[in-house]
């Protein structure tokens, strides 16, 4: 049961990834990211990662993916052809590096099939990970709202007109 | 296998209510404006006016479906589907009733209940703005990508406030999971005031909430972008038929959707007196407090001139957002102290 | 109630990683290669993500936390200089972009 569920999100992953690459519009391009945010986002919850599914929604396919939409829908974007490579010899060199790849990633899969995840409770509750980032982590999260403050900053700086 | 039988029973039962209630929402509002302003609502179709949502149904169902000439007709028919589908998954977290004794076992009110509900919840406002946006975008018409983004910048303006004034509840509840918010709100103070959020201490919150929720679900006063004088119908020009019905049903599932979720957060859920011996008087309960919310969303309606966009936008931003922090920071210094 | 191995996570990671690498290096539209960079991150969420399961340590999610607020950041970032990219140029093909003179 797991595992189909597992299949169903990797596999939804991995073609709307596709879709990603092939699609010319990037509007397109954008929703197949947001397919792809979905489907990680299951498989953060079979991993045991609630807090993190959520956020990952909450964050990235509803604040980060809809200013990439904003941006291409008033910069009224035009679809594009992709960039293909002119010199022959990285075309031709293109496959059986694709292949070593894929023969790496069978070998991964296969050898290592004895290592699972360990089942039982989930360790990624709100309450573990918010002491964690309270305590531990304080210095970092304190950081990363100064990183914030000043992406807010170059962002009106740059985008400002005259 | 008994868990998820159980799961699919409750999501056919409050699929099936919530769907009808719905429908019966269109026509009470249309009753309660009427006599708002002094008029009989629809009266003709059956006794009352009560066979009016389904000759509006039918109506939907019958009409042809004009598709306007854009590049992008995928986009132009999944738009709705993106803006009705969060709609609808609100109400898996949303709690109607404590457990009850029920053919032998205990079965409790509500579909599930999640460890994140309420972050779930803003996940799913969160992508309710997908349909808004893609619907503007794909009707390919002026009026439609206007009213699309300006309801877009609308909804994620406010879902800050919306998000923010609900971390008073947080912490006063010292949890995310909705049944226990509810839990934490039983009993009473002094034997005589019910221990509701809205009573001690969040009234400031709840203030925020409901003004956040009515920006946020596109309703009176802040309903610029979808208003018939200002851009034709906004987002929606293009759609008609069954499309145009699921943005409708969307819109009331939202409105729902956020009563109920008022009611759980604020003012007790299915909190009464009486509810400990007998718990299906909980949904009583819980349905009269969310119904008093969906009168004042009528109500609103019927008698508020609607903001400007620069002035929503200015209240959003200037006036809620830091009242919304303040209202934290008070939060948490009554959470230190008492 | 069977388990999955690691590996598999791995593995989806990386085909992820890949693609996200591809579409980078592939495409010409400045904002395509920025949505290849955020599959690239997810990626690499989705591997701190599995480690940390598979430990029992919650530093691989802490990680991750971290690692979305900067993405947050860049994307807002680089969203801005492509709008001002645009405004100078009226094409978003990066191409065309190859000159330091404006």
């Amino acid at each position: 049961m797991e595992r189909a569920l597992f299949l169903s999100f990797a596999l939804t992953a991995i073609v709307a990834a596709l879709n990603v690459l092939w699609r010319r519009h990037p509007l397109h391009s954008a929703l197949a990211l947001l397919v792809v945010l979905g489907a990680l986002t299951g498989l953060y919850i079979l991993l045991g990662a609630y807090f993190l599914a959520v956020v990952q929604v909450i964050i990235y396919a509803g604040a980060i993916l809809v200013l990439f939409l904003f941006v291409i829908m008033l910069l009224n974007i035009r679809a594009e052809e992709a960039r293909l490579e002119r010199r022959p010899i990285f075309r031709w060199l293109a496959v059986p590096f694709a292949l070593l790849l894929g023969a790496e990633i069978v070998y991964l899969v296969r050898v290592f099939e004895e290592n699972p995840i360990p089942s039982g409770t989930s360790i990624g509750v709100t309450e573990a990970v918010g002491r964690e980032l309270f305590t531990t982590y304080l210095l970092p999260f304190e950081i990363t709202s100064i990183v914030i403050l000043i992406a807010i900053l170059g962002a009106v700086v740059l985008a400002r007109r005259g | 296998m008994d868990v998820v039988v159980e799961a699919v029973v409750k999501i056919v039962v409050v699929f099936g209510i919530v769907l009808t209630f719905l429908a019966y929402l269109a026509l009470f509002e249309r009753k309660i404006l009427g006599w708002i302003q002094l008029r009989y609502g629809p009266n003709r179709v059956g006794p009352w006016g009560l066979l009016q949502p389904l000759a509006d149904l039918l109506k939907f169902l019958f009409k042809e479906d004009v598709r306007p000439m854009t590049p992008n007709p995928l986009l132009f028919s999944v738009a709705p589907i993106l803006s009705l589908v969060p709609a609808l998954m609100t109400y898996a977290v949303i709690p109607f009733g404590d457990r009850i004794e029920l053919f032998g076992r205990e079965i409790a009110l509500y579909i599930t209940s999640v460890n994140v509900g309420l972050l779930y919840l803003f996940a799913l406002s969160g992508l309710g703005v997908y349909g808004i946006v893609l619907a503007g975008w794909a009707s390919n018409s002026k009026y439609s990508l206007l009213g699309g983004l300006r309801s877009a910048a609308q909804l994620i303006s406010y879902e800050l406030t919306l998000t923010l004034s609900v971390v008073g509840v947080l912490i006063q509840a010292g949890s995310l999971d909705l049944v226990e918010i509810v839990r934490a709100q039983s009993g009473t103070y002094f034997g005589l005031i019910p221990k509701w959020h809205v009573f001690w201490y969040q009234p400031l919150g709840f203030l925020l909430f409901f003004i956040a929720a009515v920006a946020e679900t596109n309703r009176v006063p802040f309903d610029l972008p979808e208003a018939e004088t200002e851009l034709v119908a906004g987002y929606h020009t293009e759609y008609s038929a069954t499309k145009f019905a699921m943005f409708y049903v969307a819109e009331y599932a939202n409105i729902l959707a956020v009563s109920a979720l008022a009611t759980t957060l604020f003012l007790g859920g299915w909190n009464g007196p009486g509810v400990e011996r007998m718990p299906l008087l909980g949904v009583f309960y819980f349905a009269a407090k969310t119904a008093i919310f969906l009168f004042i969303y009528i109500w609103l309606r019927a008698t508020l001139p609607r903001f400007r966009y620069d002035q929503l936008m200015r209240f959003g931003w200037k006036v809620l957002l830091p009242l919304a922090f303040a209202n934290i920071v008070l939060s948490s210094a009554m959470a230190v102290i008492a | 109630m069977t388990t999955i191995p690691i590996s598999w996570y791995l593995a989806v990671a990386a085909v992820l990683f890949t693609i996200g690498t591809v579409t980078v290096f592939v495409k010409r539209n400045a904002i395509a290669m920025l949505l290849g960079i955020e599959l690239m991150l997810n990626a690499a969420n989705l591997t701190a993500v599995t480690f940390s399961s598979y430990f029992r340590e919650l530093a691989g999610q802490i990680l991750v936390f971290f690692v979305m607020v900067v993405a947050a950041a860049e994307a807002a970032v680089g969203l801005a200089i492509i709008v001002l990219l645009f405004r100078h140029r009226e094409t978003l093909n990066v191409d065309e972009a190859q000159l330091l003179k404006l």
